[in-house]
């Protein structure tokens, strides 16, 4: 019955991809030629006025430029000519290294604020007013301050992943199962033991719901503050195609984004279900 | 028939208060001045009703809350919090879902004797889960068991880091009547066949009969009193078949029925003379020489 299920949705699945490739083709296919013109004013315009052929293009370009990429990811060719590959490597190590650094910050920070009413009111207000900025907002602080575009972005990063890890970790925490605590206690488990062996793994699934929300983050995050900060990565590699009016590069950036961050979280997910416990 | 009885004091709650602030100001008292003792390898029960602080007296021994006034002796010392040597069996069973039932057992096992090698930390496990009848089923998850099955891991885990005393919160409150039967006997084999030193909180009257060697008898709460220690007449080799045709038998449940439905209301307004808070009356009811309770009953 599921397989069954499965089956049918595959299907469907191919089906809407295929319309929407053919919707697309029809879209911006030629039209053939438009009217007669002056031919030193058709050639000034080029394909677009003569044969009707839309400036978007087709699945076809896309795809054979797809294929282009594809076989030769990792060409460096100078600043501005970079492969796809390339770009995807400086953009994921940056996302990782601000990413685990937040990761080493929150969870610590949040096993803190969990445990302790006291500090949980204290940094509350601070957690309140920082969690809604919009990481790009700091972006000109850290310039300023670190005075080094790549760790600006890797700053920015950081401080976008934090606050969804931060906030899950002390609520996982702080609602730990108070009989399993009590179980600890009877047995006179030492507060660190406690900590790794009771806490952690009963607050796990919830701090690595907060660890699936901030990579999310941090992947939208990147392409933005790339474009601001240029240099390398995916989101300087979209602006610059912007910029040399390649669409077809444009579509691509868009699509291999998307890639990325679904994988990014389902790895995420993969180590979520290790972790969650049947209750 | 009151009789005082001092001897071999392995656990003595001493003049123990509880009180709680009361929402709109002032204080609650749970109960106050409460004493009570139970000797080494005793089985007792505890029954009263709700609200009457069986609980909190139960967590005092645990050493999970600390008495307001008072204190509670255990082997000639003060408990001054949770111990290796108390191990709690929680209604709610409390297993860790994360672990499976060897992990669960080992836990508390590795906790008691840190400096064990894991074989024999695995060994000592194996042989409680064994005990218990769960052999076989020591890689499943708790998730993956019956409620009876996941209270036998609770005896379980309590049992295997050889406490010196068991405390059990009416542990077998949420299973059904079968389950609660068959773990009942075997909860009364462990403790005899070990001389386990143990004390329950139960609402279930029959459960008292046949566990408790000595019934403590709480009234109602708030300000609730011990009323009475109640002696089991009843033979200690007994068994579940031929539990009621024990002479003794209606004889001691009558009077315990009477407690739990009249005097645990009405006990403090016609508290006896003679009555001493620090001395509760000790009461062994037999068919010969309780005519009291035959006559409520009749």
């Amino acid at each position: 019955m599921s397989s069954n299920l499965t089956l049918r949705a595959s299907v469907l699945s191919f089906v809407i991809f295929a319309l929407f490739i053919a919707a697309w083709h029809i879209a911006t296919r030629q039209t053939g030629s438009v009217a007669a013109m002056d031919p030193e004013y058709a050639k000034l315009m080029g394909l677009t006025a003569t044969t009707g052929k839309s400036a978007m293009p087709g699945p076809f370009d896309v795809a054979a430029k797809i294929w282009e990429h594809l076989k030769n990811p990792f060409y460096d060719r100078g600043p501005n000519d970079k492969g796809l590959g390339i770009q995807l490597a400086f953009s994921i190590g940056r996302v990782m290294l601000g990413y685990c650094i937040a990761v080493c910050v929150a969870i610590p920070t949040g096993f803190v604020i969990g445990m302790s009413p006291l500090m949980s009111k204290a940094l509350n207000p601070f957690i309140q007013v920082m969690k809604p900025i919009s990481p790009l907002a700091w972006m000109p602080l850290a310039l300023y301050t670190i005075k080094d575009s790549s760790i600006s972005a890797i700053f920015v990063i950081f401080i976008c992943s934090l606050w969804p890890m931060l906030i899950n970790t002390a609520f996982g925490v702080a609602a730990v199962r108070k009989e399993w605590l009590n179980v600890a206690r009877t047995l006179e488990v030492r507060p660190l033991r406690k900590a790794f062996t009771v806490i952690l793994p009963a607050a796990a699934p919830t701090i690595l719901t907060g660890m699936r929300i901030s990579i999310g983050i941090a992947w939208l995050v990147i392409v933005a503050a790339e474009m601001l900060v240029g240099g390398t990565g995916i989101g300087y590699f979209v602006w610059n195609e912007w910029n040399n009016l390649s669409i077809v590069n444009v579509i691509i950036s868009i699509l291999v984004i998307g890639l990325v961050g679904m994988l990014l979280d389902q790895a995420l997910a993969r180590v979520a279900r290790l972790v969650t416990y049947p209750d | 028939m009151t009789l005082y009885n001092n001897e071999d004091r392995f656990i003595s709650i001493e003049g123990i208060a509880r009180r709680y602030p009361k929402a709109g100001g002032g204080e609650t008292t749970i109960f106050d001045d409460l004493w009570f003792s139970m000797n080494r390898g005793e089985f007792s029960c505890i029954i009263g009703h709700s609200g009457c602080g069986k609980t909190t007296v139960l967590n005092i021994l645990a050493g999970l809350e600390l008495p307001d006034d008072g204190v509670a002796v255990v082997d000639g010392h003060a408990i001054e919090g949770p111990s290796l040597d108390r191990a709690v069996i929680f209604q709610s069973h409390a297993l860790l879902p994360w672990r499976t039932v060897l992990g669960n057992v080992s836990f508390a096992i590795s906790s008691k004797w840190p400096q064990w090698s894991a074989d024999k930390v695995r060994d000592q496990a194996m042989r409680f889960i064994e005990k218990v009848g769960l052999k076989g089923s020591e890689l499943k998850k708790p998730a993956e068991l019956s409620g009876g099955m996941k209270q036998r891991v609770g005896i379980a885990r309590a049992l295997s880091i050889e406490p010196k005393i068991l405390l059990m919160d009416e542990p077998f409150s949420a299973l059904d009547a079968l389950t609660r039967g068959t773990l009942q006997d075997e909860v009364r084999r462990i403790c005899l066949e070990t001389g386990q030193t143990a004390f329950m909180i139960t609402h279930d009257v029959d459960e008292a009969i046949y566990l408790a060697d000595r019934i403590v008898l709480m009234t109602n709460g708030p300000g609730a009193m011990v009323a009475e220690v109640v002696e089991n007449p009843l033979p200690r080799h007994r068994g579940r078949i031929d539990l009621h045709k024990q002479p003794d038998y209606y004889a001691l449940r009558n009077h315990l029925i009477d407690f739990l439905v009249t005097r645990s209301k009405s006990f403090k307004d016609e508290i006896p003379t003679d009555y001493s808070k620090r001395h509760p009356p000790i009461v062994r009811p037999t068919a010969a020489l309780a005519p009291k309770a035959d006559l409520s009953a009749a």
